[in-house]
């Protein structure tokens, strides 16, 4: 044992060559969706994690950062076959991104297979929370049942009785219908899912919805089609006669195409742009400053701490990568200024955090934006840690 | 019963829409035999152009107008620029073309409008939800495209049944040689028919903008029930096009809303909740089968290709 | 076939040397990238093989061609799910399977022509499409993730990604070979007989709809094997594996690298997908100079190229790759 060890640690060594004190750049992966209607939320990933690493200096632990970039297409297998790019051709140190469940599921086995370092920064299914978990797999978002947990609970506060829930048929849309069952304590009267993402015209869901006689309805619908889907919402007539509530349907992205619609439409989330901490505050002013005529969102709050994360660990380790375990421990600490103000990771690497209550509102500029409202859930933690056994 | 009226409507404005997409192409598929899969993106580029000029001229009905000419001309620049070269080849070659110009048309409009997609937001006189029977509203702009593309299919059969372009243009899906030996500026009329397909699908882009975001490739799935409807209905056929839409919208609406009940009595709820999307998806190519095994060239086939 | 050394004859060796010796040059630069790239690249060349015998040679133009590799994929993956991982039941039951879906829907499929046969063989691959997604066991439209690729006896392992490579390189021969065999048969003469005159093959005595339908089976079977190549190599199978976009993908590598000749389709499928793993780089070195910085955005504009250049194609160079080396051949001569 003690003979395999040092052969071991001679052979790491010798691998390491005179490079083991410290690499000469730090490679950092990012897939994310750059192509086809939901570019824009890949987009803002990027443009955010850039704005990180504009205010690191673009250096990690002094030692100067190159990130490749590359587009899923929102498809599950062109999102594997560009991860294994990363790892095989690339070589890369980190990968971090992913916005859709489904992607990040089939290209989770070469990132564990590979033991490279993963930084989901938006993705949450269920699986990876719990019984998929991975020493080297963290998250800088949420599963996907926390968020509509937490809507669940704030409607369960507003005193409604029954609901009817819509969302797309794919990984998370089941999620956030499950999730939303799990604490809503009235009755959930129906349930619908739709084609994932080619339909777009919801006129039969919403004639359901309405005939179902359910006091409020929740809805997921991220990226364009939330904007469909409000929108034919207030042409039906549903707006003000049956209460909307929703999760990741309205954001910054989606906001200047749903305009009055979205008005008065709750949703939960984790982050909203006017948290008030410094980070946060630099975070969006610089955002907008650097980006003329945009807004982050959550997925770039989230990609912003992702990349804070992996500098985090950087420079705990001095650079030292090779030594997976003391990355692992050093990313395990989170020691870093999330734009959430605090941040800590649980033993399955999904974040312990707030969840918050958000309207639509006219800002200073006469322009619709996004207002904290309240605390729905402090400090929540999803529900399949247990099933994690970190291996 | 509401719920049975609310979704038929639905079939049916539905069906509607996706006939002025089919008339288009089932007309260049029926006189220049020319399979055209960017049929979709000249439905895009309505959508893309009616968003713009409304927004410029802060006219919902003059922006509208304004598209529809500005895609009356990008298809007729489009059919002379490519599709005349490809008369008289083989389909896989149309298909192979035109799936190229699909890319080129879904690349050019991100890189003139960007990723993001565009609104069309409706005047609102139009927004309203309209009291259809005591106690059953119905979405106003919903009404509007039933009633505007009833009066578009009457014009297109004024214009095929009574015109003389109209009689050239079904001349011409019977048997085209025979137009051209009568000394008809084919090369013309060729232009013109697909000009005429382009604007058809531009309007049913547009008349769409409002319910669905302007967004690229948003022609793709939509083209692909047109296609479908124009094989049901029988190539060349805008009779048969009609038929075939509104059997198409009927069945792809009233199966979202009923076939998941359906589902749930023999399925248990959550295999029930994941096969009924794509099980109601699925019903219409089903019903296109069935109609080719039955009828190899659709129900009403115009000529005897 | 008298080997001469003729340009066509050259880049056919060349490209087969270059295909048998590149896990050698993988291993020595330890770009092991260029390995994953190439086995998927071989593995779609033997489905674009399986559709040029019936695209090409047949004149069946079948626009739902990829339902047979999600066949053939699911055929593993489901087996694999349900905990049999033995190759020995996977892969008969994956050729088994699409060879049973080809002839249903060829039968149905072949009393159409023209533009409905294109439209019935779509319609029937949506349905594959649709129905695959709708099963919420087998991972719906999420897919599902195959842990263990198929074993086989002893040495054979698939999970060692140079000796995978070299059971599809040999797998996408033995099919060429067939498909050699088959087109200088009678059954080939009929088969290309019908193409050009299904009626006056008829009038002969030729039961052309029965000779149609085999040739519409053996080319399903052989795509549903590369579907569960594609399966095994990707560890995972989802419907986007046979979505109809695909099915436009394995027509483009056909007519790009020749219809109805033994290489053509090879020749397109490595055209292709080298192609669009180069294009985007292509685009951001040399816009680099005209967009500066803005050039690694640029790059995500690649179809931008890539939709005109299949409109060329198609206009100009008919024959496809194999056309061009043909004209130079005959230039030589």
């Amino acid at each position: 044992m003690r003979k395999a060890l040092l052969a071991a640690s001679t052979a790491l060594l010798l691998a390491a060559g005179p490079a083991a004190a410290q690499q000469k750049t730090i490679k950092i992966g990012f897939v994310s969706t750059f192509s086809g209607p939901t570019a824009v939320i890949g987009n803002d990933m990027r443009n955010s994690f850039e704005l990180a690493l504009d205010h690191m200096g673009r250096k990690m632990g002094g030692i100067p950062v190159e990130v490749i970039y590359e587009d899923d297409g929102q498809k599950p297998d062109v999102g594997k076959q560009k991860t294994e790019k990363l790892i095989e051709s690339d070589k890369v140190d980190f990968i971090a991104g992913y916005i859709w469940s489904n992607v990040l599921l089939a290209s989770l086995k070469p990132i564990v297979d590979s033991k490279t370092f993963l930084v989901i920064s938006n993705a949450g299914p269920s699986q990876v929370a719990g019984e998929m978990c991975s020493p080297t797999v963290f998250s800088t978002s949420w599963n996907n049942d926390q968020t509509p947990q937490a809507m669940g609970t704030y409607m369960n506060q507003k005193g409604v009785k029954s609901v009817f829930l819509i969302g797309p048929n794919y990984a998370a849309g089941k999620d956030m219908l499950a999730g939303v069952a799990s604490t809503f304590k009235g009755k959930v009267i129906g349930q619908e899912l739709t084609t994932w993402p080619s339909q777009l015209d919801f006129s039969a869901e919403l004639a359901k919805a309405k005939a179902s006689g359910a006091e409020a309805v929740f809805v997921f619908y991220p990226g364009a089609a939330g904007v469909q889907f409000l929108n034919q919402y207030a042409a039906a007539g549903l707006k003000g006669t049956i209460p909307l509530y929703t999760a990741f349907t309205i954001d910054e992205l989606s906001l200047p195409l749903q305009k009055e619609n979205a008005i008065g439409v709750p949703g939960a989330q984790e982050w909203v742009n006017d948290l008030p901490n410094e980070q946060n505050k630099k975070f969006v002013a610089d955002y907008r400053k650097k980006y003329t005529g945009l807004r982050p969102t959550y997925y770039g709050a989230q990609s912003y701490d992702a990349a804070q994360l992996i500098n985090s660990a950087v420079v705990l380790t001095k650079g030292k990568l090779d030594d997976k375990v003391a990355v692992q421990k050093a990313m395990e600490k989170a020691d870093f200024k999330s734009v959430r103000g605090g941040f800590k990771f649980g033993p399955n690497h999904v974040p312990i955090q707030n969840f918050y209550l958000q309207d639509v509102v006219k800002d200073a500029d006469g322009q619709l934006s996004l207002k904290t409202v309240a605390t729905i859930v402090k400090d929540n933690q999803d529900i399949h840690f247990s099933k994690c056994s970190m291996k | 019963m509401t719920l049975f009226i609310e979704q038929c409507l639905n079939g049916l404005q539905f069906g509607l829409l996706l006939f002025l997409l089919a008339a288009g192409l089932t007309l260049v598929f029926g006189i220049m035999d020319l399979v055209n899969l960017a049929h979709g993106s000249l439905y895009m580029i309505g959508a893309y152009f009616a968003a713009t000029f409304a927004a410029w001229t802060g006219s919902f009905v003059l922006g509208a107008v304004l598209a529809l000419v500005a895609t009356l001309l990008v298809g007729m620049v489009v059919e002379v620029v490519a599709m005349r070269r490809l008369y008289g080849r083989d389909h896989i070659d149309h298909v192979l073309a035109t799936f190229g110009l699909i890319l080129f048309f879904d690349e050019s409009v991100r890189l003139i409008w960007g990723p993001a997609g565009l609104s069309l937001p409706l005047p609102p006189w139009l927004s309203q939800p309209v009291q259809i029977l005591p106690g059953v509203f119905y979405s106003g702009y919903r009404l509007a495209i039933i009633v505007v593309t009833l009066l578009v299919a009457g014009f297109l059969y004024v214009l095929v049944m009574r015109t003389r372009i109209g009689m050239l243009i079904r001349a011409g899906a019977s048997n085209r040689e025979m137009v051209g030996a009568l000394g008809v500026n084919i090369k013309l009329l060729y232009t013109l028919v697909f000009g005429l397909g382009a604007a058809l699908a531009g309007f049913a882009g547009l008349m769409q903008a409002p319910i669905l975001t302007v967004q690229i490739g948003m022609g793709e799935n939509i083209v692909i029930l047109a296609f479908v409807i124009t094989v049901i209905g029988g190539v060349g056929s805008i009779r048969g096009a009609l038929v075939a839409a509104i059997f198409v919208g009927f069945i792809d609406t009233l199966g979202r809303a009923f076939f998941p009940d359906l589902l749930r009595m023999i399925l248990s709820k959550e295999a029930a909740a994941t096969a009924a999307p794509a099980l109601s998806s699925m019903l219409i190519y089903l019903l296109m089968a069935i109609v080719l095994v039955v009828k190899p060239e659709g129900l009403f086939s115009a000529g005897q290709k | 076939m008298t080997a001469q050394l003729t340009p066509r004859n050259i880049a056919i060796f060349v490209l087969l040397a270059a295909l048998v010796l590149l896990p050698l040059y993988t291993g020595l630069s330890g770009n092991r990238f260029m390995l994953t790239l190439f086995t998927r690249i071989v593995i779609l060349a033997l489905a674009a093989v399986s559709l040029n015998l019936m695209l090409g040679y047949g004149g069946m133009m079948s626009f739902g061609h990829a339902a047979y590799l999600g066949i053939g994929g699911y055929a593993v993956g489901i087996l694999a799910h349900e905990g049999i991982a033995s190759g020995f039941v996977q892969w008969p039951a994956a050729l088994a399977a699409s060879a049973l879906f080809a002839l249903v829907i060829g039968a149905l499929s072949l009393r159409t022509r023209g533009v409905y046969f294109i439209m019935i063989t779509f319609a029937f691959a949506q349905m594959a499409y649709y129905i695959c997604a709708g099963i919420a066991r087998y991972g719906g439209d999420d897919g599902l993730t195959i842990y263990k690729r198929s074993e086989f006896v002893a040495p054979v392992n698939l999970s060692n990604k140079v000796q995978f490579y070299y059971i599809c390189l040999a797998l996408l021969l033995a099919a060429i070979y067939l498909v050699w065999r088959l087109v200088n048969s009678r059954f080939g003469m009929v088969i290309q007989g019908a193409r050009s005159n299904d009626v006056r093959m008829r009038a002969i005595g030729f039961p052309t709809y029965r000779y149609k339908l085999v040739c519409f089976v053996v080319a399903g079977t052989l795509c549903g094997l590369s579907g569960a190549l594609l399966a095994n190599h990707n560890d995972f199978v989802s419907p986007s594996i046979m979505y109809w976009t695909r099915s436009g993908d394995l027509i483009i590598m056909v007519v790009l690298g020749g219809m109805g000749t033994l290489f053509g389709p090879v020749f397109g499928a490595v055209a292709l997908l080298v192609f669009e793993e180069l294009l985007p780089t292509l685009i951001k070195l040399l816009g680099t100079p005209m967009f500066g910085e803005q050039a690694a955005r640029a790059s995500e504009y690649w179809q931008i190229v890539m939709g005109p250049l299949l409109l060329l194609v198609v206009l100009f160079a008919r024959g496809g790759i194999d056309g061009l080396l043909r004209k130079l051949s005959k230039e030589r001569a």
